[in-house]
């Protein structure tokens, strides 16, 4: 394994300062529990926006903390859900009197240590809603899994819900814009390549040299299927055609697509994926009215891509191109 | 024989190091058919639990282990820090005041203990959790207060059930949990929370019951 640290003990300590040394101007961060909150924070009388989960995913969270976007973000270890100390001091520190929503991405860690804060933070008198982001549609949503996990909608319900809660929407109206970003919205992601993360100094699963996996999760945890390389038109066809049919997206439909690098995949790729789903979404009358393409929701090194559409409507386009001011995600 | 108040905090550094020694295996188990955190965030939380027992040096079982379920809740993360802590902490409430458990008032602590685990994850038997472990441990206890075993005996006979029942998650489909998420690729890996939830009631055995 080579990564470039100084302690493997000391990964998530040691970015922390970085962001802070870096955006100091935007975002203060706490360290007992660790914390990333909008330097402005309280916003009196705005919906304050928090949401957090393992680190090893940046630039999600802690990067879309800023204006138009999360009031706080709490960072755990890297793939380690967040603990409730955090999430009661971050909800705590943007309350400005207006209720706190929690976005929760919907994996078992994050849930359970959401479900916790909530009930401290009502223990202490702060309203708080919490939306659970559960677009995968790798996974089967069944009673006998844990349900569909929360990946690329998360970055956009974040955007989205900024927007909603900085025009001075009241918390139920932004926990029902949050729900119908996540009901819109539809992902599935592939890996060439594991990651290592830094406690294990090993890969998360074992690929082999020819191999891809469908379906993967963003902690490498494997996915659907894997089996022999595609080329970037078979990858997404693959993922896309997994994503139109769940929903349904129809013919004459507008979206919003997300495409997705996992953190080692260079941008000149994730661009061939892009004119890919272009080319799979004209063929079907669905047209790409918003865009995104970059590094938002990563897996530390893993090489690979995820696919996010979402439904669009008036409201949520003008949402979406509301200003925002974060160290990794600015439209002003 | 009872269980004292410093005998508890004996079976938390006791528990601390075993975790600690196994850290690598619960890693290998949870990389697996999760995402290989397992160990290393059982031994950050134990280590900190370790340090809190110093804060509760003299007092009830019931603060001690509220001391140490409070530690785990805000240091493990992952779906472990809430449901370990929860058992500390419902274990805590149901032993709150006392300075001495019998084995009776052992299976109530465990007993509400587990409900605490079950209610927070909702996690059934058969859905490859640490409740897989905890449960047969929990009516290994009830049999042997049945057949008039002493302390020592049903905590062995309790820590072995529960060594079955961690086993017995190896065939299984995992239905809660990332695991989940693989489906019948879960079959065949033990799972790594009734891996510690055992040894936690090994090391209960070990160091109630002086059989180690």
């Amino acid at each position: 394994m080579k990564k470039l640290i100084n302690d493997p003990e000391a990964v998530v300590r040691e970015a922390l300062e970085g962001m802070e040394a870096a955006h100091g101007d935007r975002l203060r961060v706490v360290y007992d529990p660790y914390v990333i909150v909008r330097a402005d924070a309280p916003v009196k009388g705005k919906v304050g926006i928090v949401s957090g989960g393992g680190s090893g995913h940046e630039p999600m969270h802690g990067g879309f903390v800023g204006p138009g976007m999360l009031d706080a973000a709490c960072p755990g270890e890297v793939f380690t859900s967040p603990t409730p100390d955090q999430m009661l001091e971050a909800t705590k520190a943007v309350d400005g009197g207006a209720g706190v929503l929690h976005i929760v991405k919907n994996y078992t860690g994050d849930v359970l240590n959401f479900e916790m804060a909530a009930d401290l933070a009502k223990d202490e008198g702060i309203e708080v809603e919490a939306v659970v982001t559960n677009d995968d549609v790798a996974v089967q949503d069944s009673l006998y899994t844990a349900g569909r996990r929360g990946v690329g909608i998360t970055v956009i319900a974040e955007k989205i819900c900024g927007a909603a809660a900085e025009e001075g929407k009241p918390l139920a109206e932004v926990a029902e814009v949050c729900r119908t970003v996540n009901g819109q919205g539809r992902s599935m992601g592939m890996a060439l390549t594991p990651c290592v993360t830094p406690g294990s100094g090993e890969p998360s699963f074992e690929l082999g040299e020819d191999e891809m996996e469908i379906g993967i999760g963003i902690h490498g945890e494997p996915g659907r299927y894997r089996e022999p390389i595609g080329s970037a038109a078979e990858v997404v066809d693959r993922l896309t055609t997994a994503i139109v049919e769940d929903l349904p997206f129809e013919s004459g439909d507008k979206v919003l697509a997300f495409v997705n690098g996992m953190g080692g995949t260079p941008l000149i790729e994730l661009y061939i994926v892009y004119r890919e789903l272009n080319r799979f979404l004209q063929q079907r009358d669905i047209t790409i009215e918003r865009r995104l393409i970059g590094d938002y929701i990563t897996s530390l090194e893993m090489a690979g891509c995820s696919i996010t559409l979402l439904k669009l409507d008036d409201e949520l386009t003008r949402l979406w191109d509301a200003p925002v001011d974060t160290p990794a995600l600015r439209v002003c | 024989m009872s269980i004292t108040s410093t005998a508890v905090r004996d079976w938390i550094r006791a528990y601390a190091a075993e975790v600690a020694q196994h850290r690598g295996e619960l890693v290998q188990l949870d990389t697996a058919i999760g995402d290989g955190d397992h160990g290393t965030n059982m031994d950050r939380g134990m280590r900190k639990a370790v340090e809190k027992l110093d804060s509760v040096e003299g007092e009830d079982i019931g603060a001690v282990l509220k001391a140490v379920g409070m530690a785990l809740v805000s240091s493990v993360g992952g779906a472990a820090g809430p449901l370990y802590g929860t058992l500390f902490l419902q274990m805590g409430a149901a032993s709150a005041g006392r300075d001495a458990l019998d084995l009776a008032d052992w299976t109530s602590a465990l007993e509400a203990g587990v409900k605490g685990v079950q209610a927070r994850g909702k996690a059934e038997p058969g859905d490859k959790t640490m409740v897989d472990a905890l449960l047969p441990a929990l009516a290994a206890l009830r049999a042997a207060a049945d057949d008039g075993a002493g302390l020592g005996d049903a905590l062995r006979r309790s820590a072995d059930a529960a060594a079955e029942g961690m086993r017995a998650t190896i065939p299984l489909e995992a239905r809660k949990g990332r695991a989940s998420y693989l489906g019948p690729r879960s079959v065949g890996h033990q799972d790594p929370g009734a891996t510690s939830s055992h040894m936690l009631l090994d090391v209960a055995a070990t160091t109630f019951g002086g059989d180690g």
